[in-house]
C-alpha cells in the first residue's frame, strides 16, 4: 500500500512532471520565474492548493457526479443519473471557491503565510496545473488516498521545476544571449533542456 | 476610443501582437497536443470556436455584469462553451477526444480566452469583440500549426497521418527523429518561432535589464 503511494508520488514529481512533461501552468511558470524568492512562494501556494483541491474534487466526483453516485440520497429518480458532463463546471467552480476560502482562512489564522503568498493565491485559480491535476485524477480513476498523494506530488513537482528555472534565470542575467532570443526565446529553450533532463527519470521504478 | 478597424483587429494578433510569442498567454494547454496534425487542428478549431463565442457573449452582457463578480460570469460562459465542445467531440469524434484527453477541458484555464474577454470584450460592442476573439485564436493557431506540422513531419515522417517521408523502419530512407515526439521539442520549436519572428520584427525584442560592459584588459585598466 505504502509502496504504491510512494511510487505514485515519485512518478508525479519526476516522471510526469506537470510543467515539463504536460506543459501545465506554463503561463505562470514563465511569468513568475524571474526570482527564486517569488518562485518559492508561488510554489508553496500551488502545493497547498493542489493537495486540497484534487481530493475534494475526487469526493465530488464519487458522491455527486459519477453515474449512479447519487444513489445514497435514496431518491429513486436520482439513482441512475449521470452528471459527469457537468464535471468541468464543478471542478473549476470548486477550485475558485476553495482558493477564495483558503485565502480568507489564511488571512485570519496564519497571517504570516498569507502575507508571504500575497498576490499568488488568487492567481492560482487560473493556473492550468490545478484544473489539469483534477482532470487527470478523473481520467485515471484515482481513489481518495491516491488523489491526495497525486495532488501533493504533482504540486511538489511543479514547484520544483519552477524554483529550478528561477535559479537558472537569475544566473542568465550574466550571459550574452543572441538578440532575437533574448527574454522569452531563451527561457523556452532552457525549459526545453530542463524537460529533456527530467525525461531521464522516465526509467525510475520503485 | 478610436474606431477600431475590423481588419486590424483580426490580423494584428497573428503576427504583430501574437498571444503566444509576445504576450506569453495560453501556452499551457496547447503544447502537449501538437505531436500530430489531426489533434492540433482539432484543438485550434475548438479554441477558435470558444474564443469567438465567449468574446461575443461576454460583450453582449458587458453592461449588466456587476463588476465585482465579472470573472465568475466570464468563467461560466467559457466553461459552458468548453463543455459544448467536449460533448460534441465525445459524440462525433471519440477517438480524437481520447487523444486530446484532458486538454479540451483545459481550454477553460487557457489564459488567452479569459484575457481577451477581460481586456477586450468588456469594453467593446459584440461584433468587433467576436472578431477580436477570432483573430487572437487565429494567432494562437498559427503557432500551434507550425509546431504541430514540424513535429509530425520530422517526428513520424507524415502530415495528417499521410506518409510524406518514407520511414526507414518500413524500408524507406528517412530515420524518424524521436525527439520531435517528446515534450522538449515543443519548447525548442516555439523558441525558434519566437526567434524568427523577432528577427523580422525587431521592435519585439526585449531589452536587457542591464548591459554587460565589454571586457577590459588589465593593461588598459592601469
Amino acid at each position: 500500500m505504502l509502496e504504491e503511494y510512494l511510487s505514485l508520488f515519485v512518478r508525479a514529481v519526476f516522471v510526469e512532471n506537470m510543467a515539463l512533461a504536460f506543459f501545465l501552468g506554463m503561463c505562470t511558470f514563465l511569468a513568475i520565474s524571474k526570482k527564486v524568492e517569488t518562485a518559492l512562494g508561488l510554489g508553496i501556494a500551488v502545493v497547498v492548493v493542489l493537495t486540497i483541491t484534487v481530493p475534494i474534487n475526487n469526493l465530488v466526483l464519487n458522491n455527486f457526479l459519477d453515474e449512479g453516485a447519487l444513489a445514497w440520497t435514496g431518491i429513486a429518480a436520482l439513482e441512475n443519473v449521470d452528471l459527469r458532463f457537468l464535471g468541468l463546471m464543478c471542478y473549476i467552480g470548486l477550485i475558485a471557491a476553495l482558493v477564495q476560502i483558503l485565502e480568507m482562512v489564511l488571512d485570519k489564522h496564519v497571517p504570516s503565510l498569507y502575507n508571504a503568498l500575497g498576490v499568488f493565491l488568487p492567481l492560482i485559480t487560473v493556473n492550468c496545473a490545478i484544473l489539469g491535476a483534477s482532470l487527470f485524477m478523473v481520467e485515471r480513476n484515482y481513489d481518495f488516498g491516491e488523489s491526495v498523494v497525486f495532488g501533493f506530488g504533482s504540486g511538489v513537482g511543479w514547484a520544483l521545476a519552477l524554483v529550478l528555472l528561477a535559479g537558472i534565470r537569475e544566473k542568465l542575467k550574466y550571459s550574452d544571449v543572441p538578440h532575437g532570443l533574448r527574454g522569452l526565446g531563451i527561457v523556452f529553450t532552457i525549459t526545453g533542456l530542463m524537460s529533456l533532463g527530467f525525461m531521464s527519470f522516465a526509467g525510475v521504478q520503485l | 476610443m478610436a474606431k477600431l478597424k475590423t481588419k486590424d483587429v483580426m490580423l494584428a494578433p497573428v503576427f504583430a501582437n501574437n498571444p503566444i510569442a509576445l504576450q506569453i498567454l495560453g501556452i499551457c494547454s496547447a503544447l502537449a497536443i501538437t505531436t500530430k496534425m489531426s489533434t492540433t487542428v482539432t484543438m485550434c478549431l475548438a479554441v477558435i470556436f470558444v474564443m469567438t463565442l465567449s468574446n461575443f457573449f461576454v460583450s453582449l452582457i458587458r453592461n449588466i455584469i456587476p463588476s465585482n463578480i465579472r470573472i465568475i460570469v466570464q468563467m461560466t460562459i467559457i466553461t459552458t462553451l468548453v463543455i459544448v465542445v467536449d460533448q460534441f467531440l465525445q459524440a462525433f469524434a471519440f477517438q480524437l477526444s481520447r487523444e486530446l484527453s484532458v486538454f479540451v477541458g483545459l481550454i477553460i484555464t487557457n489564459c488567452i480566452v479569459l484575457g481577451r474577454a477581460e481586456a477586450f470584450a468588456m469594453q467593446n460592442p459584440p461584433l468587433i469583440s467576436a472578431v477580436d476573439g477570432f483573430g487572437n485564436a487565429l494567432g494562437y493557431s498559427v503557432v500551434l500549426l507550425f509546431v504541430g506540422f514540424a513535429r509530425e513531419l520530422f517526428g513520424s515522417g507524415s502530415v495528417f497521418g499521410i506518409e510524406v517521408f518514407a520511414l526507414s523502419t518500413e524500408g524507406g530512407w528517412y530515420v524518424a527523429n524521436g525527439l520531435m515526439l517528446l515534450p522538449p521539442s515543443a519548447f525548442f520549436l516555439i523558441a525558434a518561432f519566437i526567434w524568427v519572428l523577432r528577427t523580422f520584427r525587431t521592435e519585439q525584442v526585449e531589452t536587457e535589464e542591464f548591459e554587460i560592459k565589454p571586457n577590459t584588459r588589465v593593461s588598459a585598466a592601469f
